[in-house]
């Protein structure tokens, strides 16, 4: 029992090297995502000011050693507001991601394995879904439930929704009638057991090269909505937030109020979007470009 | 050819359930209010008995299914409800902004066309050349760029730094008259009625606009186009042709593009749904005056109806143009049938 997983493992572990190997953008996306991981973590104990504090006799001044990304308007350090702002901005997107993989899980495995009356029916509501532009409906949903930021993550959730089901649903339906699962449901498995832990597993690899490319758009999506005045309520540190306010200094020339946590946005979401394609050549060979 | 014609008739049928979930998703939307609709509406100042009255004026106080039929009856009317913001219909309001978004938008796709469409195609043809390199940078930085962020970032280059664009307000700076309102597109009024004056200081204004606009739509349109014309080029019509001894160029165009515009239209159908979004962060960079800015000053102030009203058009608009891209085919692609659907 002990020894033969092992070398199951080290292939793994040797595949995952390979990859990297031989993809080193794919390994510059891994750390560039570890690093904003411990951000969201620790950054809010090792910022070096404040990101509340304000100080009118600093307004505004431009990057230097104390303030590595200046100070906006009310003096406050942008460069400790834009760290802190890592773990807000990457809990909406992971909560609005996971809430989306696990209904649309759900709904596309009940879709793909009993199909008939469920099926057509939730293939009309996602066709529905997809028939708004995306970031139009998220902004009418949290018109509608009211402008929080959980609201955010559920409209977030929502838009997202049809893709997992709709991939779930293919997954699950090409294996309804194949041997493994035949075979589990003769050994007296109940069908609930079988979709679950026979079929599911099988989903899980394109799903999670899906939750990668998945996240940096969330993460867009949610820095988008608070852009536009939603959810995320001044003075909290927001990326999206961050550049509206920077945005009203950028024509008097001071670029650093928006420019950094813009950047970091985008360094997020290139991130995600990396580790995506990275993911996929290591989950699908084939695909591979 | 009446074929054809029945097909085109299934395809306009098949937008029907879709219209009328857009419908029924909004007229939830609206009913999903954060507390009583009645007491928004009757507005901050009303007592319990004008929130009753506007209950019953509203008919809020019918079940359900009730409710619906009035809304979609007040629909077909044209009936979106009043801004509590600017005191007018909301029809009305979106219909007076609408061209400000449109010439917008569609000045931003045409100008990613022309760059997209032949980097793609130049991407697949000089393959694993710098072109091709260029091409898949883009492509990953593309997608990662927040709208907003980009808009802001070329107000900074192209305003602050070098001054080669107006100041980002609006369509129109104050010193010029906007054109006698013909179509509603400053571009084409302005050129209807002989004004080079006005037009080139339309233009000034749109140029960092749609050029932001562009930038983000740029992305899927090059990739989708590298990817079809590298399928088309492998293909064995294509090798045929060669052989037959073709001219390469009446090769590349006349037959591997012809073919690769079918996948590209498809794409352009679903970048006009990020664009629709975009837009309302580009038009809020921008202090553009076209319907997302009216959608976000409408969100701001808790605006349900203007907003509603938004979302409900935005949908309707993006189900028609879809229709239209499905139909634009049996132009494009003459062995058109939609027997696979």
């Amino acid at each position: 029992m002990t020894d033969t997983p092992a070398p199951q493992s080290n292939s793994a572990f040797a595949h995952l090297v390979y990859v990297l190997r031989d993809n080193p953008v794919t390994l510059i996306a891994f750390a560039l995502f570890a690093f904003f991981v411990l951000s969201a973590v620790i950054g809010p104990y090792v910022v070096p000011h404040d990101p509340l504090a304000t100080n009118a006799t600093l307004a505004l001044t431009p990057p230097s050693w104390t303030h590595w990304f200046g100070t906006d308007s009310l003096g406050r350090d942008v460069f400790s507001r834009v760290i802190v702002a890592t773990r807000l901005d990457l809990t909406i997107s992971v909560a609005a991601v996971a809430l989306s993989f696990v209904i649309g899980g759900v709904l596309g495995a009940v879709a793909g394995y009993w199909g008939g009356w469920w099926d057509i029916v939730l293939n009309r509501v996602f066709d529905t879904i997809m028939a708004f532009p995306l970031f139009v409906l998220a902004m009418g949903i949290v018109a509608a439930l009211g402008n929080t930021v959980e609201n955010i993550i559920y409209a977030t959730a929502i838009i997202n929704i049809p893709f997992y089901a709709r991939l779930v649903r293919a997954e699950v339906n090409i294996r309804r009638e194949a041997g493994f699962a035949q075979a589990a449901r003769l050994a007296g498995n109940s069908h609930i057991r079988v979709v679950a832990f026979h079929i599911f597993p099988n989903a899980l690899p394109p799903m999670m090269v899906q939750v990668s490319l998945n996240l940096g758009w969330a993460i867009l999506n949610a820095a988008g909505l608070s852009f536009i005045g939603l959810g995320v309520r001044p003075p909290t540190p927001e990326w999206g937030i961050m550049v509206a306010e920077g945005a009203n200094y950028i024509v008097s020339g001071q670029w650093w109020v928006a420019l950094f946590p813009g950047l970091w946005l985008m360094l997020a979401v290139f991130t995600f979007n990396l580790m995506g394609d990275g993911l996929r050549d290591l989950v699908d060979p084939r695909r591979r470009t | 050819m009446s074929q054809r014609a029945v097909a085109v008739g299934l395809r306009v049928a098949q937008t029907l359930p879709v219209l009328i979930g857009v419908v029924l998703i909004s007229f939830l939307l609206t009913r999903a209010l954060p507390g009583d609709p009645a007491a928004y509406f009757a507005g901050v100042m009303a007592d319990a008995e004008s929130i009753e009255a506007t209950r019953v004026k509203l008919g809020l106080d019918k079940p359900m299914p009730q409710q619906f039929i009035m809304y979609v009856g007040d629909l077909l009317q044209g009936d979106l409800g009043q801004s509590v913001g600017t005191g007018r219909p909301v029809l009305t309001d979106l219909a007076e902004r609408l061209p400000a978004s449109l010439e917008l938008t569609l000045s931003a796709l045409l100008l990613s066309c022309l760059i997209a469409v032949p980097l793609g195609v130049w991407a697949a043809v000089r393959q694993g050349s710098w072109v091709d390199h260029l091409c898949r940078v883009l492509v990953t930085a593309g997608v990662s760029l927040p709208t907003f962020f980009t808009g802001v970032l070329l107000i900074y280059i192209f305003y602050y730094l070098l001054g080669w664009a107006p100041s980002p307000l609006g369509r129109l700076d104050f010193i010029y008259i906007p054109p006698p309102h013909v179509t509603g597109f400053y571009l084409v009024d302005s050129a209807l009625a002989g004004d080079a004056e006005t037009f080139f200081a339309t233009l000034r204004q749109l140029v960092l606009p749609a050029a932001t606009l562009a930038l983000f739509t740029l992305a899927p349109i090059a990739r989708m186009t590298r990817a079809a014309m590298l399928t088309a080029l492998s293909s064995d019509y294509i090798r045929t042709a060669r052989a037959a001894g073709l001219p390469p160029r009446k090769v590349l165009y006349g037959y591997a593009f012809r073919n690769a515009l079918l996948p590209v239209v498809t794409t352009l159908g679903m970048v006009f749904s990020f664009v629709l979004g975009a837009n309302v962060l580009v038009e809020k960079v921008f202090a553009w005056p076209g319907i997302g800015s009216y959608a976000v000053e409408a969100l701001v102030a808790s605006d349900y109806a203007a907003v509603q009203g938004f979302v409900l058009a935005m949908a309707v608009l993006f189900v028609l143009l879809n229709l239209i891209i499905d139909l634009s085919y049996a132009l494009i692609d003459p062995r058109i049938g939609f027997a696979s659907k």
